[in-house]
C-alpha cells in the first residue's frame, strides 16, 4: 500500500543529476549493512533467552552457557509451565484484560461521541481533562488510589481482604480509568473526521442521540475500535504496575507481574527463567503477528493529529 | 458490516441536496434540537466516563497533593496529622535517595533524547527508502515495543548476568574477577538499564516516524531536489520541519516515558543501589517497610509538577486550534 507511494517520490531523487555527486549511486549497500548489523544486535537479547531456554540445565552445567553441546528440547518450557503456575497466571491476565478493554472502549466511545458529535460548552474542557489524565505518570495517583481501595469496605464472601485491595476489580478499575483518556482522544479525532451529514440526516429522520451513536457512528468507527482494542490488549497484558501495587496474593497476579516472582522461584536455574520469560513473550508475538496492521494503526492513530 | 454502508448511502443523497460540501463539524444550533430524552441519554454518556475519570484519576491526584502536607502511616484515617511542608523539607534536604533519583531521571531523559530517539529516527528514515526487506527489519526493531518493560528487565538480566550472561562472555571476562555484574554494580547499572530501555524506545520512535514520514508531501521533496538540495539538506530543511506535529509527539513521549520509567528498575532491584528514580521512591514509601504516606506523596507531587510541563505543552499545541 505504501510501497507505491514511497517509491514514486524516491525515484526522482535517485535519478536526479544532483544525486550522483553525493555517493547516492550506492546508498543501499551501506544501508543494508547497517540495518543488518542493527537487526542482529536487536535480536540478541531475545535470541539468547530462547537459546538458553531450549537447553537442559544439565547440559549447560556440563558444557557451559556459551556452547552448542548437549540437547535442545522444550523440557524447560514444560517444566516452567507447570512449576511456575502459568495456566493460573494466564487465566488471571485474561480475567483482567477482557473486562478492561470492554469497559475502556464502551466509556471512551460514548465520551468521544458526546464531545465530537454534539456541540456544547464543555467539549474541549472535558477532552483536555481526559487526554491529560492519560499522560500523568501512574505513580502520581498510586498512593491515594491504594488507600481509597483499602478503605472501601466489602463483604468477605466477595473479597477476602475485606476491601477492594487484592481483587481483580481494583486492577480493572485502575487500568480502565487510566486508559479511557487515550481512547477518548483517539476516537474523538476519528469521529470528528466523519461527515456531519451522517447524523444530520438521521436527526431529520427522528433518530435520537443513542440511535445515532449505536447505529451510525459506532459502525463507522469499527477500524479505529479494532485498532484500539488490539493496542489496549497489549497495553493491559503488559501492565506491571497496577497488579504489583494492588494484588498481594501471588496466585491472583497476571502473568506479566507474576514473572517477576518466578525470578525467585527459578533463582538458580536460568534455563527455567529464560523459558518462563519466553512463554510470557509468546502471546504478545502471536497478537502482533495476527493483528499487526491494527496494532500499528492504533499506535499511530493517537499521534497523527498534533 | 452491511448496516453502516446502507445507512451512509441512504444518508448521503438526502443531505447532499442541501449542501454541496459536507460540513466537518456539527453546527452549534444542534443543541436546541435535542429532545429531553436525548439530553438524559447524553448526560449518561458523558456522566459515567467523567465520573470514572474524576474518581480514579483526578481526585487521587488532588489527594496526593493534600497527603503530601500530612504525616500518616496509612492505617486509620483518624491518624492523619497536618505536617506543613515538613515532608518537602525532608525530601529536599535529608532524603539520601532524592537527589540521585533526580540525577537519574535527568540522565534517563538525556539518554533517550540523545541516543534512543535519534536512533529511532535514523531507522525510520532508512526504512522509509523502501529498500528490500524493509518489512522484516521493521518487525525486528518493533518486537521489543510489544514487550512489557518488566519483561525487558528480565530478558536483559539473562544477557547482563555476571557469570552466565552473554555480555561478559563476549567481553571475555565471564568467570574471571573482572566480570561485571551489569545490573548489580551501582556504578554501571543505570547505563545497563538505559541500554535495555533504548532497545524498546527506539522501535517505538521508529514506528511513529515511519507514519510521520509517509505523511510528508512528496512534492516538497521533489521541489527541494529540483532546487539542488542534497539528501541531507532535503531531510533537515524540508522533511524534518514538515513533521512538526509528530516531532512534538515524540518530544512529549520521550519526556513522559523518562518520568514514568519504573518497571525496569523495579524488576532489577526495586529502584535502589544506583537505580533510584522518583517514580520508584513513591512506591518505596507506599509499600516499603518504612511506610510513610506523606513522604511518598511529596515525591508524587514533585513528579506531578515536572510532568505538567510536557503535558501542558502537548495539550496547548493539540487543542490550540479547537473551536466549538
Amino acid at each position: 500500500m505504501s510501497a507505491s507511494t514511497t517509491s514514486k517520490h524516491a525515484r526522482p531523487a535517485r535519478t536526479s543529476k544532483d544525486g550522483v555527486g553525493h555517493g547516492r549511486s550506492r546508498p543501499h549497500y551501506g544501508t543494508h549493512i547497517f540495518l543488518t548489523v542493527m537487526a542482529v544486535m536487536w535480536m540478541v537479547p531475545l535470541g539468547w533467552a530462547l537459546f538458553t531456554a531450549l537447553r537442559p540445565k544439565a547440559d549447560t552445567d556440563k558444557y557451559g552457557y556459551f556452547s552448542l553441546g548437549g540437547a535442545f528440547n522444550f523440557d524447560n518450557f514444560a517444566q516452567a509451565w507447570t512449576q511456575g503456575g502459568f495456566p493460573r497466571y494466564f487465566m488471571n491476565s485474561l480475567i483482567i484484560t477482557v473486562p478492561t478493554i470492554i469497559l475502556v472502549l464502551l466509556c471512551s466511545s460514548m465520551m468521544a461521541f458526546a464531545v465530537s458529535r454534539v456541540s456544547w460548552k464543555f467539549n474541549v474542557t472535558l477532552l483536555i481533562m481526559f487526554t491529560a489524565g492519560n499522560l500523568l505518570p501512574p505513580q502520581v495517583l498510586a498512593t491515594p488510589l491504594f488507600e481509597m481501595f483499602k478503605l472501601i469496605q466489602l463483604p468477605y464472601w466477595f473479597s477476602d481482604s475485606g476491601s477492594l485491595l487484592n481483587t481483580y476489580i481494583s486492577v480493572i478499575i485502575a487500568n480502565t480509568a487510566f486508559q479511557i483518556g487515550f481512547c477518548t482522544f483517539v476516537l474523538s479525532n476519528y469521529m470528528k473526521a466523519l461527515s456531519a451529514d451522517l447524523t444530520e440526516a438521521a436527526l431529520v429522520d427522528g433518530a435520537g442521540i443513542w440511535r445515532q451513536y449505536v447505529s451510525i457512528i459506532m459502525p463507522l468507527c469499527k477500524p479505529a475500535i479494532a485498532a484500539l482494542a488490539t493496542l489496549e490488549l497489549i497495553f493491559i497484558y503488559n501492565d506491571y504496575f497496577w497488579p504489583l501495587l494492588f494484588i498481594q496474593s501471588g496466585d491472583r497476579l497476571p502473568v506479566t507481574t507474576a514473572i517477576n516472582n518466578l525470578q525467585g522461584t527459578f533463582l538458580s536455574n536460568y534455563n527455567l527463567l529464560a523459558a518462563g520469560a519466553t512463554i510470557t513473550v509468546i502471546p504478545t508475538l502471536v497478537i502482533y503477528l495476527a493483528l499487526q496492521r491494527q496494532f500499528v494503526a492504533g499506535l499511530t492513530l493517537g499521534s497523527s493529529k498534533g | 458490516m452491511s448496516t453502516p454502508t446502507e445507512l451512509s448511502e441512504s444518508a448521503t443523497p438526502g443531505s447532499r441536496a442541501g449542501q454541496r460540501t459536507p460540513a466537518r463539524r456539527p453546527k452549534p444550533g444542534r443543541v436546541r434540537r435535542l429532545s429531553k430524552r436525548d439530553k438524559v441519554v447524553l448526560g449518561i454518556m458523558v456522566g459515567i466516563p467523567t465520573l470514572v475519570q474524576l474518581a480514579f484519576v483526578w481526585i487521587p491526584t488532588l489527594l496526593s497533593v493534600l497527603l503530601s502536607f500530612t504525616r500518616w502511616n496509612g492505617l486509620a484515617l483518624s491518624d492523619i496529622r497536618a505536617a506543613g511542608v515538613a515532608n518537602y523539607s525532608y525530601v529536599f534536604t535529608d532524603n539520601p535517595a532524592f537527589w540521585p533519583a533526580v540525577q537519574h531521571n535527568i540522565l534517563w531523559l538525556l539518554f533517550l533524547a540523545v541516543i534512543a530517539t535519534p536512533l529511532g529516527l535514523l531507522l525510520a528514515v532508512l526504512l522509509d527508502q523502501q529498500i528490500r526487506g524493509s518489512k522484516i527489519y521493521q518487525s525486528v526493531f518493533f518486537i521489543p515495543v510489544m514487550l512489557s518493560l518488566a519483561l525487558v528487565g528480565i530478558i536483559w538480566q539473562l544477557f547482563y548476568q555476571k557469570d552466565n550472561g552473554l555480555l561478559n562472555f563476549l567481553l571475555g571476562t565471564a568467570g574471571t574477577p573482572q566480570a561485571v555484574d551489569w545490573f548489580g554494580n551501582s556504578s554501571v547499572n543505570i547505563w545497563a538499564a538505559l541500554v535495555a530501555a533504548t532497545w524498546r524506545h527506539a522501535g517505538y520512535v521508529m514506528i511513529l516516524y515511519l507514519a510521520g514520514l509517509k505523511g510528508v508531501d512528496a512534492s516538497l521533496k521533489e521541489a527541494a531536489s529540483l532546487d539542488g538540495a542534497n539528501a541531507r539538506q532535503t531531510f533537515f530543511r524540508i522533511v524534518f520541519p514538515a513533521m512538526a506535529p509528530i516531532n512534538i509527539v515524540i518530544v512529549v513521549i520521550t519526556i513522559i516515558e523518562s518520568l514514568r520509567a519504573f518497571d525496569v528498575v523495579w524488576v532489577i532491584n526495586k529502584g535502589t543501589n544506583g537505580l533510584e528514580l522518583i517514580s520508584a521512591l513513591v512506591i518505596t514509601y507506599l509499600i516499603g517497610e518504612g511506610q510513610s504516606i506523606g513522604i511518598g506523596s511529596a515525591f508524587a507531587v514533585i513528579l506531578l509538577v515536572i510532568s505538567l510541563v510536557p503535558i501542558t505543552i502537548y495539550l496547548s499545541r493539540t487543542f490550540r486550534k479547537e473551536k466549538f
